[in-house]
């Protein structure tokens, strides 16, 4: 590897430093909040390494890794969204832990996000299966890391099974491409792919379709849902959050990195069945969550919705599709950290606030926080002066301008059926009727930094709702 | 730059009373009443200064600004006679609304007046925007607060309500969206300027099915709105349940933002799919009149019985539109205003009334006006004026639609006629019920104060004025209903030509759908204009 390499590689690299060095620190001294600092720092020196990077021209390592505006984009876009989530944790943490095993959850986290920034910028299938193993196995212990509580255990538990078996689906899928093609890296799949015939194309929508599967249960997209909800509901809120949107977004950039550079869109079968997945997960998403009492669950069907949306445009292909669906995932990861966030931060000691009559009254005894939550469900339910309405509005005219109606159609019905639930919510926080519920109060500083992380969130929903010209413009030069 | 600043003005207004409600329950009042009042003002300048304007129906005032330039979004805000008249009527029922929800809001206070702000920033939005995109974005603002209004404000079955009217709204919403970003993109297509602008939008050619499609997403966001018979279930609930001041928004504005949108939008960016569907919309428009009416005639609940009102009056509002003559036109402008007043007023009466005896089942009321003479007076000119009496607002309204679409549609505008039959008979048998008769209980109640014969006495004098003097409010709004008539007669021509031609082309068996229409008026028309 040469300098240039490495320097290209600055973020992740100094994640990676970062880990060990945060690894020693912890055997020095175990102090929560020491950690939690030098995470922090961490991470914003990632950052800010990626943004000097951002303007550069792209570098090619092999045929592994491509550093481009593309991979850089999410690469910030999953730090600055670990950034957000390791404030919640902060505060879950004290609240869970009074006394013990605090630090090594940061250190899984970290990694966890280098898994997954690793994956977008992975154009070859080894890259790609080693960033994406990293990202799983630490969400292993994440998910159950608060063992205490009683579905911690379960919910990991499911989510190896399940992530080991959609591995192994990925892997199959590989191997069968591999074994027509000859070729592993994405380029090189896309040049011969052209030149294929008969026979040979099965082998390779065989194995694109396996790939799917894979990324399908990743994604948590019908009829690969359900691991999702009970994972949701038995991690604590900000690994839920990290789930939904860490996770989730790295995939969806190797997704796209991989069908664009291997030009799968041609094969009309894997459209279709994309197509077929992504109208399930737009309807039974919706109509599941709509039956949910508990806001944890009620947020894990509607990721899956949303996963469906997205999908619409990742379907709609090359230009307005990829950046309608960059511009998408944006918003929805903005705000589903916001909604976890606000879950966290009035969350009581053990038992987070996740059914919904804990929230009853919440606008009344807590109005700032119960704004915001508000704020966080309509951009969720697309409703105007929001991101999330820009962010479906980008949707549909990438769907449209290829003609999708019915992909179109199904994406309006599950808006509507979505509002249902997420009026609920906010319903609940405007019902009258005082809750004796208590709210215990988190060390201050800690509260306070929640809030501020909760209301930057907020005004930038609001500003990309009102004002999203500029950011729109990032997103068309990626 | 004004326009925008009307907008701007509710929605700052909207923020400082909701922060000013933290401290004191008087302050939020006065910063909305301000900022209606300011608004109520520039907008008699407006009518004032540019009333004798160009004839030729152009924009009286416009304000262009580049919002999101990267898919052709704009910030366009114009001024025609009709907008002038519509958001007229939008701050003068906001300040009344205002007034009266002055006493009967004590919870909350900072919110509710943000939310009702809002709300009138969003109508006003609608009213003014000439982009497509900000059409339907200023369309969708006005949602989420009203119902918060219903939902919070509401009385006893709130919650249901509020549910219905944002799912109702909402989802019709969505289909009027996909509308927009389907011709958005047919424009695009093919002219490579990808725009919502209304006026690059209006020549759009595009293939005769796919435009029946495309409207039939307008129509029915707009339909729904209006209440129209099969979508009018969610305003009964939602009228009633909603506070005075939501129900006056509603029956006021919200119901006038569809009719807006249909003679605004549909007609001249449709036209010819609006002379296919026409025939649908007034057998709609008639069914809603009779099917209203019975129903008012049905109802025990007071505000209620108003609602039904409503959705009767607005079937009338779409006869008249889908009749497409200037006469007809110009009788729903003066329906939309003069609806707007008269039964903003009776539901701060039903408002009142609720208020004041927890009730509002008109079987427990009864010689009222005993005691309240005054409340009784006033119940007595709108009730009136809603029945259509000569001399009142509602009535000239009524004439011109019902002589005008008699143009078009002969039989269904005698059968619409009956509909004036039913309102004697609804409307005067709430007089009966609630202030003449037998007393049915013992009720303390105090009659109107000052503050609310105000109210009252201003909207008697605007009731009056616009049935004595129709011609001021057919004057401003003539430019802008001739330019749409126009706009459907002269495509009209062009259309039924390509049509024949087409058809002839294909197969000369297939009748022309457009051949149910009595065709001699079309061709009155244009004289008429001019």
């Amino acid at each position: 590897m040469s300098a240039a390499d490495i320097l290209s590689l600055l973020p992740m690299v100094i994640l990676a430093g970062g880990i060990l060095l945060t690894l020693i620190l912890i055997a020095l001294k175990r102090s929560h909040l020491l950690v939690f600092i030098s995470t922090l720092t961490i991470i914003l020196a990632a950052i800010i390494a990626a943004l000097l990077r951002f303007n550069k021209q792209p570098h090619a390592i092999g045929d592994i890794i491509l550093v481009d505006r593309f991979g850089l984009y999410y690469q910030l876009l999953l730090l600055s969204a670990t950034l957000a989530i390791s404030i919640f944790s902060y505060i879950g943490l004290e609240r869970l832990f009074p006394d013990r095993r605090k630090e090594e959850y940061y250190l899984l986290l970290m990694l966890a996000t280098l898994g997954s920034a690793m994956m977008v910028i992975s154009t070859h299938f080894i890259s790609l299966f080693v960033s994406l193993e990293i990202l799983t196995i630490s969400l292993y212990t994440l998910v159950s890391y608060y063992r205490e509580r009683e579905k911690a255990i379960e919910a990991g538990l499911k989510y190896l099974i399940l992530a080991a078996m959609s591995s192994a689906f990925l892997l199959f899928g590989m191997a069968l491409i591999y074994a027509v093609s000859g070729e592993m890296s994405f380029h090189g799949l896309g040049a011969v792919a052209a030149h294929l015939n008969g026979s040979s194309t099965v082998m390779l929508v065989a194995g694109t379709g396996l790939m799917i599967v894979g990324v399908g249960f990743k994604l948590a997209l019908v009829p690969f849902h359900m691991w999702a909800p009970d994972v949701y509901e038995g991690a604590s809120s900000p690994v839920s959050a990290f789930i939904a949107t860490v996770s989730k977004g790295g995939v969806v950039a190797f997704l796209l990195h991989f069908f664009i550079m291997a030009d799968l869109y041609r094969f009309s079968k894997v459209m279709l069945a994309l197509m077929v997945i992504a109208v399930l997960s737009m309807l039974i998403g919706n109509l599941l969550a709509l039956m949910q009492n508990n806001v944890k669950r009620m947020l894990a069907y509607s990721s899956v919705a949303h996963l469906g949306y997205l999908l619409v445009a990742f379907i709609a292909g090359k230009g307005m599709g990829v950046q309608a669906a960059t511009f998408y995932l944006t918003v929805y990861v903005i705000t589903i950290i916001g909604a976890f966030g606000v879950i966290s931060v009035i969350s009581s000691s053990v038992d987070e606030a996740t059914e919904i009559n804990t929230f009853n009254g919440l606008f009344w005894r807590r109005p700032f926080l119960a704004a915001l939550f508000t704020i966080f469900l309509l951009s969720l339910a697309g409703i105007p002066l929001t991101a999330g309405f820009i962010g479906k509005y980008f949707l549909l005219t990438a769907g449209l301008e290829k003609s999708q109606w019915l992909l179109a159609f199904v994406l309006v019905t599950g808006s509507v059926i979505g509002l249902f639930y997420y009026l609920r919510v906010i319903v609940a926080m405007m019902k009258t009727e005082e809750n004796n519920l208590s709210v215990i109060q988190s060390p201050l500083a800690a509260s306070a930094g929640g809030f501020l992380m909760l209301t930057i969130l907020a005004l930038l929903i609001i500003g990309l709702g009102v004002y999203p010209g500029w950011w729109i413009d990032i997103v068309k030069c990626l | 730059m004004i326009l925008a600043g009307l907008i701007i003005l509710l929605m700052g207004c909207g923020v400082l009373a909701w922060l000013a409600g933290r401290w004191n329950n008087t302050l939020p009042r006065v910063i909305s009443l301000i900022g209606v009042a300011v608004q109520l003002l520039v907008v008699v300048w407006l009518w004032l200064t540019h009333q004798r304007g160009p004839e030729s129906g152009q924009w009286i005032m416009t304000y262009t600004h580049s919002w999101i330039p990267a898919f052709g979004i704009q910030v366009k805000l114009s001024v025609d006679g009709l907008s002038l008249l519509m958001i007229a009527l939008t701050a003068f029922l906001g300040l009344l609304s205002i007034l009266t929800s002055w006493r009967e809001i004590n919870k909350r206070v900072g919110f509710f007046h943000f939310n009702l702000l809002f709300v009138l920033a969003g109508i006003t939005g609608v009213f003014l925007s000439l982009d497509l995109f900000l059409f339907y974005f200023s369309w969708e603002v006005m949602l989420i607060p009203m119902y918060f209004l219903i939902s919070i404000w509401g009385n006893e079955n709130r919650t249901y309500a509020s549910y219905k009217f944002f799912l109702f709204t909402q989802g019709s919403g969505l289909l009027m969206f996909l509308s927009i970003l389907g011709l958005y993109l047919i424009h695009g297509q093919h002219t490579g300027v990808f725009t919502f602008d209304y006026e690059h939008l209006l020549g759009t050619v595009m293939a005769p099915q796919t435009a029946f499609l495309l409207m039939l997403g307008f129509v029915i966001a707009f339909i729904v709105k209006l209440s129209t018979v099969p979508f009018h279930s969610w305003l009964p609930d939602a009228h009633t349940q909603a506070p005075t001041a939501g129900s006056v928004i509603l029956a006021g504005l919200l119901l006038k933002t569809g009719a807006y949108g249909l003679i605004r939008f549909v007609l001249p960016l449709f036209p010819q799919a609006s002379h296919q569907f026409a025939p649908v919309a007034m057998v709609l428009g008639v069914v809603s009149i009779l099917y209203g009416a019975k129903l008012a005639f049905a109802q025990t609940d007071l505000k209620r019985l108003i609602a039904y009102i409503s959705v009767s009056h607005m079937g009338f509002i779409l006869l008249g539109i889908y009749a497409f003559n200037e006469m007809a036109m110009q009788g729903v402008v003066m329906q939309m205003v003069a609806h707007g007043i008269s039964t903003g007023a009776l539901f701060i009466i039903a408002g009142t009334l609720h208020e004041r005896i927890q009730t509002r089942d008109i079987g427990q009321m009864g010689g009222l006006w005993a005691k309240i003479p005054k409340m009784g007076a006033m119940g007595l000119v709108f009730i009136m004026a809603s029945l259509g009496l000569p001399g009142l607002g509602n009535f000239v309204a009524e004439f011109l639609i019902l002589t005008g679409s008699f143009m078009a549609n002969q039989t269904l505008t005698i059968i619409a006629a009956l509909g004036l039959v039913a309102a004697t008979i609804y409307a005067l048998r709430i007089m009966q019920k609630v202030f003449y008769g037998k007393e049915q209980k013992i009720w303390v109640i105090a009659d109107f104060s000052i503050r609310e014969m105000c109210i009252m006495i201003t909207l008697v004098i605007a009731v009056v004025w616009m049935g004595l003097f129709p011609s001021a409010v057919l004057t401003v709004s003539r430019p802008s209903v001739l330019k749409v008539i126009e706009s459907v007669a002269d495509r009209k021509a062009q259309t039924r030509e390509a049509q024949l031609h087409r058809r002839t082309n294909r197969d000369q068996k297939i009748t022309m759908t457009g051949a149910s229409l009595p065709g001699h008026h079309w061709n009155t028309n244009p004289k008429k204009a001019n």
